[in-house]
């Protein structure tokens, strides 16, 4: 499985380590009323979809960087590829 | 029809031809008391238990493709008990006392071969690590054994004992451990059911659970719909998948796991051997063929195949420890769909709406899980109290903070 690197190219899947989800870049704020809940759903709880799926690869063989991948759980066919601070400033976060 | 050895003989002098189907192949029902989800290795024994043990003549087994087509025809038939946690250990010996019983009890050869399972010993943490595990298992009342490099030496005389990077320095055995024919299993729990009465309902497809003010009163199927007093999904794999038309998220991503299989070879190896260093196991098949394993490809998949890293890694772990394998050709490799649960451990739970269970998030452990799961799940449907066994397998284990974290990975599960 081929993982094209916004910055650095297309580079083999094997230099990266898989953390899950995506979402996990949206970390419940501890302050909140509900952030037992919060955080017990964003801790354990899972979409888990057959098919499309957006996911956090570390390129830890490589520059480092935290990547978002939208990868086809079926297929292993990827779709895109985007650096995950941008998916995370896109959201209003500051990193 | 009871299976007997005169009955083998009178049809092997016959030609084969008294041979009947060994389950019905029947219409579903408009309603069932209870209906399983799923015609895999723990729903089948879900419903032989139902049948056998509870008394429940009114139940089906629904299965959208074939019966033994998921899982249960895709492991690598290893059985034991060497749990360390209270949580699992007392389980997995229950199933391992059922496997001890199960050919007597389906009248079924399902092959238990009890050739004995051996944790290799690399380092001396190791060696603490393996002899509190099996302190704990001889506490639970399963059997431990730990064997010196000298008894492994004498049982495995081709093991490197002396090789720098991973020497054996000693092995935690299972002596009643062992492997079964997987495909024996689904088979010998559909025909016991079968014939206790069990409608086994194949190609028919879940596409919809019928729940109103919070019970669950059936399933909508592609061979339509069929009322139920209660509900048990037994999908592994596909859990998330299933759930989710009930609305439900689980703590549980879905994973490939890879195996694979050797040409058939002369007798080489007696017993299923771990390989603690790396992550690998092995075993050989009755037909001769080395079957292993080793870690899963490590990221969410319904592609029922792996990719090649992982096939590199763990054939660098089979070289390190059986070098001679680089000499025998590999037949035949495939991938099956795990449920993979955040803490490593099962769940066999009702879930917040009446009528609807759950057993599932068995990571690759499912195996050998077979016929206990299926035991505390009949318990849990028959008498809506969790077996004595299965009292941690509790779907807010995570939400309490009361994880069976086996491994001690935390909530990581492409690392369990």
């Amino acid at each position: 499985m081929m993982i094209d690197h916004p910055l650095l190219g297309p580079r083999d899947s094997a230099e990266f380590t898989y953390l899950g989800d995506a979402r996990l870049i949206e970390r419940p704020s501890p302050d909140a009323e509900d952030a037992a809940t919060a955080f017990y759903d964003y801790a354990y709880l899972r979409d888990n979809p057959a098919g499309w799926h957006r996911e956090l690869w570390f390129h830890e063989a490589g520059d480092r960087s935290w990547l978002v991948v939208t990868r086809n759980t079926m297929t292993h066919e990827i779709a895109k590829v985007e650096l995950a601070a941008d998916v995370a400033r896109e959201k209003g976060r500051s990193t | 029809m009871r299976y007997s050895g005169l009955k083998v003989i009178r049809e092997a002098v016959t030609g084969h031809k008294g041979w009947r189907p060994a389950w019905r192949d029947p219409e579903p029902a408009d309603y069932y008391d209870l209906v399983i989800v799923g015609g895999g290795g723990h729903g089948l024994a879900t419903a032989h238990y139902l049948a056998k043990e509870f008394g429940q003549a009114r139940v089906a087994v629904i299965e959208k493709g074939w019966i033994g087509g998921g899982n249960v025809g895709r492991n690598t038939t290893i059985i034991r008990s060497n749990y360390l946690l209270d949580g699992n250990e007392p389980f997995y010996e229950m199933s391992l006392k059922l496997w001890e019983g199960l050919e007597q009890d389906l009248n079924y050869n399902a092959m238990v071969s009890q050739r004995g399972i051996l944790n290799l010993i690399h380092s001396d943490n190791q060696r603490d690590a393996f002899i509190r595990r099996g302190n704990a298992m001889i506490l639970n009342g399963a059997d431990a054994d730990m064997l010196s490099t000298q008894d492994i030496k004498k049982r495995y005389p081709f093991l490197n004992t002396q090789d720098a990077r991973f020497p054996i320095k000693g092995g935690l055995a299972q002596h009643r451990g062992g492997t079964v024919r997987h495909d024996a299993v689904a088979w010998g729990y559909a025909r016991s059911a079968d014939s206790r009465g069990v409608d086994i309902i194949q190609n028919c497809e879940v596409t919809g659970f019928r729940i109103a003010n919070g019970v669950c009163t059936g399933v909508e199927t592609t061979r339509g719909f069929i009322g139920a007093g209660k509900v048990g999904c037994a999908v592994a794999g596909n859990s998330s998948r299933l759930m989710r038309l009930a609305n439900m998220r689980l703590p549980i991503e879905s994973h490939v796991l890879q195996a694979f299989v050797s040409e058939g070879l002369k007798p080489v190896l007696p017993g299923v051997i771990t390989f603690g260093a790396g992550h690998f196991y092995c075993s050989q098949s009755d037909k001769g063929g080395l079957v292993f394993g080793g870690d899963i490809d490590g990221y969410n998949s319904y592609a029922q195949r792996g990719n090649l890293p992982v096939v590199e890694d763990v054939c660098e772990g089979a070289m390190a420890i059986f070098p001679m394998l680089g000499r025998a050709r590999l037949l035949r490799m495939w991938g099956g769909i795990m449920d993979m649960s955040m803490d490593g451990s099962p769940i066999i739970d009702k879930t917040h709406i009446d009528g609807l269970y759950f057993n599932g998030g068995w990571c690759y452990g499912g195996f050998k899980a077979t016929p206990a799961s299926g035991f505390a799940f009949a318990h849990l449907l028959a008498t809506d109290r969790p077996h004595e066994t299965a009292t941690a397998y509790r779907f807010d284990r995570f939400e309490q903070g009361r994880m069976i974290d086996e491994k001690g990975m935390g909530n990581q599960p492409n690392l369990h």
